[in-house]
C-alpha cells in the first residue's frame, strides 16, 4: 500500500472512532475533546485531498474557535449527565417515546448504510487531473465569481453575533 | 491511492454517526455536536468532489459551509444558555410547553 | 521507505537541532529573565550556580523533578494529565514551520540546498495561526480539570483573553500578507532583502510600523505575559490556572510559555525584521542575524514585565476589542489602499 492509502485509512480510522466515541460518551466535556480530535483528522484528510487552505481552515475555524465555543458553554453550565442512574441502565430501544423512536430511524439509516456501502460500483484507481491547490486561486474566484455569497456571509456573521449576545444576555432587571 | 469512492464512503459513515447522534442522544450540546459532525462530513465530500473534477469550487462551498456552522453554532448555544437557565436541564424532554 | 540519503540525514539532523534548541532556549530564557529583572531593579540576581548563574535553569529543573506529583482528589485526571501536554506540544509544534537561515548546502556537502525548516509549507501563516488557536486548551482544560476556583476562573480569563487578542494578531499577519504577496514564510523573508539607498533594509517593519506594534502587543497577550498576564497574576488569583500542578507538569507549562515567546520572536523576525537577512555576513551564516534579532526581540518581552504595572482584566478585554482590533483593521485598510496605489 502506497503512504498516501496508509495516510487515508489512518485518518478515516480516527475520524470514525472518535465521532463514534462523541455519540456514545456521557460526559458532554469528553465529547467536545474527541470532537476536536475527529477535526483534526479530517484536517489531515484535506491535506491528502491537496487542500491545505481548507485544512488549515477547518484547524482554525472549527477545531480553534467553535469548539471553544462549545467548551465554553459546557463548562459555564456545568453541564450535568443526561440521565438519572435508572435510565443509563436501559437500552436506547427500551426507553420511553421519543428516544424508541430515534433509535429505530437511527438503525434503519445504519442498515441502509451498509446495504449502499455493499453494492458495487463507484470509482476506483487515482484521481484524474490536477488539483487547484493555491491559495491565490481560491482567493481570486471567492472575490469575483462569488463575491455576492461572500458579503451575504458577512452580514449573516454579523446578524449571528447580535443574536448571540442578545439571546445570550442576562436580563438587567434581575 | 485513495479513489473518490474511498472518500465518498468515509463521508457517508460519518454521516450516518451524525445523524444517529442527532437521533438518539438526550443532550443538548451533544445533538449539537452530531449536527456538527454532520456538516464536517458533508465537507468532507465537498472537497473530494472538487477535487475530482479540478476546480476550487469545492474548496469555496466548504468555505461558506463553514462559516455558516459558526454562526448557527453559536446562536444555537445561545438559545441552550437561555433555556438552560430557564429549566436548569439540557435534556430535550423537559421542554414541552408547546406540545399539544 | 524512502531510501536514505544525505538528504534525509541532513532533514533529520536539522529536527533535532530545532527541537534541543527550543529546549535550551527556554532554559535560556530563564536566566535571562531573571538576571535581567535583577538588573532593572538594581539586584544581583542568580550569580552562585555555575560562572554567572548560568547553571541556575539547570538547578531549578532538577529541583522540580524531585518533587512529589501532587493530583487533587477531586480532579479529573485524564484531562489533567492532558493539559500541560496539549501546552506543550503546541507550543513546539507552531516552530515546525518557521525558517531560520536561507538555504544552505554546509559548504557543498549536500547535492541540492537544504531548507533550514523543518517543513516547508505554502501555508505557514496561516499553519502557526491555527496552532497558536489550539494552545488556548492547554489553559481551558487545566482550570477545568483541576476542580478548584482559583484554577477555573484563571482559565477561563486566559483562554478568553487569548482568543480575543488572536483577531488582532490575525488582521496584523493579514497585513502583512499584502506586502510580501504569499502565505509562505520564506517567500515573506525572501522578499525583505536588499536595501533601499543602500543603507536602510527592506523589512516590512519601516513598511507597516503599526502592524509590527500591533503584532507584538498581540502576540505579548497570546503568550499571557506581562502587562497581560493577569490570569496569572500571584497577587490575585495564587497562580491561575497552574494553582494545582507541580513537579514537571508545572514545568511543561512554563516550558510551553517560553517556547511561545520564543516562537513568536521568531515569527515577527521573520515577518517584519528580515529573517536572517543582514549586512556584512554572507546568506549561508544568516541564521546568526536570526539568533540576534529573536535574542532582542525577547530582551524586548521580559523588559516589558518587568517595567510595566499588569492591565487589569476588564481593562484588558476593552483594550483587546474596543482599541486594538479597529486599529488593526484600520491598518489593514491602509495597507491595502497604499499596496494599490504604489503598485508594491
Amino acid at each position: 500500500m502506497g503512504s498516501e492509502a496508509i495516510a487515508f485509512y489512518l485518518f478515516g480510522a480516527v475520524a470514525v472512532i472518535a465521532s463514534l466515541l462523541v455519540i456514545s460518551q456521557r460526559n458532554p466535556i469528553y465529547s467536545v475533546l474527541l470532537l476536536i480530535a475527529s477535526f483534526g483528522a479530517l484536517s489531515g484528510l484535506y491535506v491528502l485531498l491537496e487542500a491545505p487552505f481548507v485544512a488549515v481552515t477547518q484547524i482554525i475555524v472549527y477545531a480553534g474557535a467553535i469548539m471553544v465555543l462549545f467548551l465554553f458553554v459546557v463548562m459555564l453550565l456545568n453541564a450535568p449527565h443526561e440521565e438519572t442512574e435508572r435510565d443509563e441502565r436501559l437500552h436506547a430501544f427500551k426507553k420511553p417515546g421519543p428516544v424508541r423512536f430515534g433509535a429505530v430511524l437511527a438503525a434503519a439509516l445504519a442498515t441502509e448504510l451498509a446495504w449502499a456501502l455493499t453494492r458495487a460500483g463507484g470509482e476506483t484507481g487515482a484521481f484524474p487531473g490536477a488539483a487547484v491547490s493555491s491559495v491565490r486561486a481560491i482567493g481570486k474566484a471567492l472575490f469575483t465569481e462569488y463575491a455576492f455569497p461572500f458579503e451575504v456571509t458577512s452580514i449573516l456573521i454579523l446578524v449571528a453575533m447580535v443574536g448571540a449576545v442578545v439571546l445570550a444576555k442576562r436580563d438587567a432587571r434581575g | 491511492m485513495p479513489s473518490l469512492s474511498d472518500y465518498l464512503v468515509l463521508s457517508a459513515i460519518l454521516f450516518a454517526i451524525g445523524t444517529a447522534g442527532v437521533l438518539i442522544r438526550r443532550n443538548i450540546i451533544t445533538i449539537l455536536l452530531s449536527v456538527e459532525i454532520m456538516l464536517n462530513a458533508v465537507n468532507l465530500s465537498f472537497v473530494a468532489f472538487g477535487r475530482a473534477l479540478g476546480t476550487a469550487d469545492g474548496q469555496i462551498i466548504v468555505f461558506f459551509v463553514m462559516t455558516v456552522a459558526a454562526a448557527e453554532a453559536a446562536v444555537g448555544l445561545a438559545i441552550v444558555i437561555g433555556l438552560f437557565r430557564h429549566r436548569e436541564s439540557l435534556n430535550p424532554s423537559t421542554f414541552t410547553s408547546l406540545k399539544w | 521507505m524512502p531510501a536514505i540519503t544525505p538528504q534525509l540525514i541532513a532533514e533529520g539532523v536539522v529536527i533535532v537541532v530545532v527541537f534541543h534548541a527550543l529546549l535550551l532556549s527556554a532554559a535560556a530564557m530563564v536566566w535571562v529573565e531573571r538576571r535581567l529583572a535583577a538588573a532593572l531593579q538594581q539586584r544581583l540576581g542568580p550569580i552562585r550556580v555555575g560562572w554567572q548563574g548560568l547553571l541556575q535553569p539547570f538547578a531549578d529543573v532538577i529541583k522540580l523533578m524531585f518533587k512529589e506529583e501532587l493530583r487533587p482528589k477531586a480532579a479529573d485526571w485524564l484531562l489533567f494529565a492532558l493539559a500541560p501536554i496539549i501546552s506543550a506540544a503546541c507550543a513546539f509544534s507552531a516552530f515546525a514551520v518557521v525558517p531560520f537561515g536561507a538555504e544552505t548546502t554546509f559548504f557543498g556537502l549536500l547535492k541540492e540546498p537544504l531548507k533550514l525548516q523543518v517543513a516547508d509549507v505554502n501555508v505557514a501563516v496561516l499553519v502557526i495561526f491555527a496552532i497558536a488557536s489550539m494552545s488556548v486548551y492547554g489553559i481551558v482544560l487545566a482550570g477545568w480539570a483541576s476542580n478548584s476556583k482559583y484554577s477555573l476562573l484563571g482559565g477561563l480569563r486566559s483562554s478568553a483573553q487569548m482568543i480575543s487578542y488572536e483577531l488582532s494578531y490575525g488582521m496584523a499577519l493579514a497585513s502583512v500578507l499584502l506586502l510580501g504577496n504569499s502565505l509562505s514564510l520564506t517567500d515573506i523573508v525572501n522578499a525583505q532583502a536588499g536595501s533601499w539607498f543602500g543603507f536602510i533594509p527592506k523589512w516590512f517593519v519601516f513598511l507597516q510600523p503599526l502592524g509590527f506594534l500591533i503584532y507584538m502587543t498581540a502576540g505579548i497577550a497570546e503568550t499571557n505575559r506581562a502587562p497581560f498576564d493577569f490570569p496569572e497574576a500571584e497577587q490575585e488569583l495564587v497562580a491561575g490556572y497552574h494553582t494545582e500542578y507541580s513537579s514537571m507538569s508545572f514545568a511543561m507549562f512554563f516550558l510551553a510559555e517560553y517556547v511561545n515567546m520564543v516562537t513568536v520572536s521568531a515569527v515577527a523576525t521573520d515577518l517584519f525584521l528580515g529573517g536572517w537577512h543582514g549586512p556584512f555576513l554572507p546568506e549561508s551564516l544568516g541564521w546568526i542575524w536570526f539568533l540576534l534579532k529573536v535574542g532582542a526581540l525577547l530582551f524586548f518581552y521580559v523588559w516589558m514585565r518587568w517595567t510595566l504595572p499588569r492591565y487589569r482584566y476588564d481593562q484588558l478585554m476593552r483594550f483587546g476589542w474596543k482599541i486594538l482590533l479597529p486599529l488593526s483593521v484600520v491598518n489593514l485598510l491602509v495597507t491595502a489602499a497604499g499596496v494599490l496605489y504604489f503598485g508594491l
